[in-house]
């Protein structure tokens, strides 16, 4: 197991490597001098001079990529190009309410979706599996910002339950997680279903039936083991989706956090914030998906010894 | 050569009562497998309709979706508007209806480049296996790491909003979801006893790649397709929405859904509208691809 982790922790340094440098090539894929772009709209020429001098972009590539790297292990991300702050201090204050936001969605998202998916795959073709199934289809074809939106028009402006947006209270949690986990909940309904109806065609589940055991034990024991195996890694998959799906509802709701930060920095074109948080989201997603392949070497032996 | 020809076609028509049974093409269980699927069987018929609204739209719109009506700002649904109208006093049905060729477009044209790459990367990847697999599933993983959204809002953020950006973009993140799904598929069918006695028999791999494992693979390449339509739509529909893709005054659904945020509390027809239009869309197009998966996936078959 601890070889097969260190594999795993192995493959991902030349992936990072790799994303760094686009990362860092995304400012010179843009159109335009990025020096000009820092200097300002009015800059003079001297001015477009000094700023690229300051900032190193007068040297050659790869010894500007090796600075970058060097600034961003220490932690320097660059200066906004909007509020002359430094990256790093406007990422860590908004890192934190995107982070619960994603942990609140998720875990009421996997709660609510393995329950669904359990019932309607052990109701097979009764009204339960019709209903979760309903819902669940529902989730997936429903536009995140437009659920957002009605929930504000309903719970918000209407019924005054909830804040319409911004975070101050644990209230404000729930519309936007709601919002974010819906779509997330249905996944996971829909591929627990697949997966248990597909391992409870099994012959093993069939021995456990014709020994007498309880169809509760069947069931959660036996085959609910095996069949999470893909939703697993179908959970995993949906972290990624959840901080995509975070920029929308944190637009929506305006939430103070890396989503809306991304979607204002792009209005702006303020590049050295959305290069760091492009960073940001895909360092996140990484760890994430370790985490995934290692739990999945737990849960399949077949996997790890492959 | 003729005449020997007329002489033995009598020999080798078939008898006359096996002609009248009905042949079973694989087309033809499908076909009557998928009509039991009534909820799929309507998705499809509904499909159908959508794609004759987006061809002609424009011309079966009762009001032009651009021009603007200063007598009639922001009126709720009625007889004469049936979705009422919005700040610039444009008919918000006729938008609708017009819009349907923007999105239909997208959602399809995306995912078919997406599905196209990641397919032929995934058989190379699970049939060859070793370093081959190996380095395109760390090209895939580099694709995943900028998670959904995010890697079409930074490809966009370098092109330039747009619905063009916006189709490459969301095309470019559906390669490595085709990619992981045809890898996985590959690798069963690659360990069928099938495949194994057509190798045994010499079968060269280009031959058991396209002839043997690609069908074997196809059934869940189209339920992905018809599914990620649904999602791809979605997609650039949040992008217009944050303002990233189709730019006003295109009746683009989104990005009608963005205007209409500013209305909220006074005219919430605005936003509802569009927001139906594009939920009936996905779901449509997801209904289909459910159907097709369970038609399709030999799993499931009894």
């Amino acid at each position: 197991m601890l070889k097969y982790i260190f594999k795993r922790v192995i493959e991902i340094i030349p992936i990072l490597f790799i994303i760094t440098i686009i990362i860092f090539l995304f400012v010179h894929l843009i159109p335009g001098d990025p020096a000009r772009l820092v200097a300002g709209q009015d800059a003079t020429a001297q001015d477009i001079a000094n700023v690229r001098k300051a900032l190193g972009l007068d040297k050659p590539l790869p010894i500007q990529y090796v600075n970058y790297l060097h600034h961003i292990i220490q932690g320097d991300f660059g200066i906004s190009l909007k509020t002359k702050e430094p990256v790093s201090t406007m990422i860590g204050q908004r890192f934190m309410p995107t982070f619960w936001l994603s942990v609140v969605s998720m875990i009421w998202s996997v709660i609510v979706g393995l329950l669904i998916g359990v019932i309607s795959a052990t109701k097979r073709n009764k009204w339960q599996d019709y209903v979760g199934m309903i819902v669940a289809v529902s989730g997936i074809s429903l536009p995140s910002f437009w659920l957002g939106l009605m929930l504000i028009e309903l719970c918000a402006v209407d019924l005054g339950w909830f804040p319409t947006g911004g975070l101050n209270s644990w209230k404000s949690y729930i519309l936007p997680s709601i919002t974010l986990g819906s779509g997330i909940a249905a996944v996971i309904a829909r591929f627990t279903r697949s997966s248990l109806m597909d391992v409870l065609k099994e012959d093993y589940v069939r021995t456990g039936r014709a020994k007498g055991l309880k169809e509760r034990i069947v069931i959660w024991d036996h085959a609910l083991k095996n069949a999470l195996i893909p939703v697993v890694t179908m959970t995993g998959l949906q972290f990624g989706f959840l901080l995509g799906g975070s920029v929308v509802v944190e637009t929506v709701f305006s939430w103070p956090g890396l989503g809306r930060l991304m979607i204002d920095s792009i209005n702006f074109r303020d590049y050295p914030v959305i290069q760091s948080e492009m960073l940001l989201f895909s360092l996140e997603f990484l760890v994430i998906n370790l985490l995934v392949d290692i739990i999945y070497g737990f849960l399949n032996p077949q996997i790890r010894y492959n | 050569m003729a005449e020997l020809q007329r002489v033995s076609e009598p020999q080798i028509q078939p008898p006359v009562n096996i002609k009248q049974e009905k042949v079973e093409t694989p087309f033809s269980t499908f076909w009557k497998k998928f009509r039991k699927q009534r909820l799929a069987f309507i998705s499809a018929i509904l499909v159908v309709f959508l794609i004759l609204i987006a061809i002609f739209g424009p011309y079966i719109a009762p009001y032009s979706p651009t021009e603007f009506d200063y007598n009639a700002l922001l009126q709720g649904p009625s007889a004469k508007h049936w979705a009422g109208t919005d700040a610039y006093g444009r008919d918000i049905f006729s938008r609708i209806i017009v819009g349907t060729r923007i999105s239909l477009f997208v959602g399809i044209v995306s995912v078919f480049f997406g599905a196209v790459g990641g397919t032929i990367l995934g058989l190379i990847s699970g049939f060859y296996g070793k370093w081959i697999d190996s380095l395109i599933m760390r090209i895939c993983d580099i694709l995943f790491a900028f998670p959904g959204i995010i890697l079409a809002i930074g490809i966009i953020a370098i092109l330039g909003p747009g619905l063009g950006n916006v189709i490459i973009a969301v095309a470019i993140f559906s390669i490595p979801i085709f990619a992981r799904i045809v890898r996985s598929t590959t690798l069963q069918v690659k360990a069928a006893l099938y495949v194994e006695a057509t190798r045994s028999i010499g079968a060269k791999n280009r031959r058991l790649i396209w002839k043997h494992i690609f069908p074997g693979t196809l059934s869940s390449i189209i339920v992905y397709f018809t599914m990620r339509i649904g999602n791809a739509i979605l997609t650039a529909a949040s992008l217009s929405f944050l303002g990233l893709g189709a730019q006003p005054p295109t009746p683009e659904w989104g990005a009608m859904l963005s205007s209409g945020r500013d209305y909220l509390g006074t005219a919430p027809y605005v936003a509802i509208f569009p927001g139906l239009a594009i939920f009936f869309t996905v779901l449509i197009f997801n209904l289909l691809g459910d159907g097709l998966r369970d038609t399709l996936d030999p799993k499931i078959k009894d």
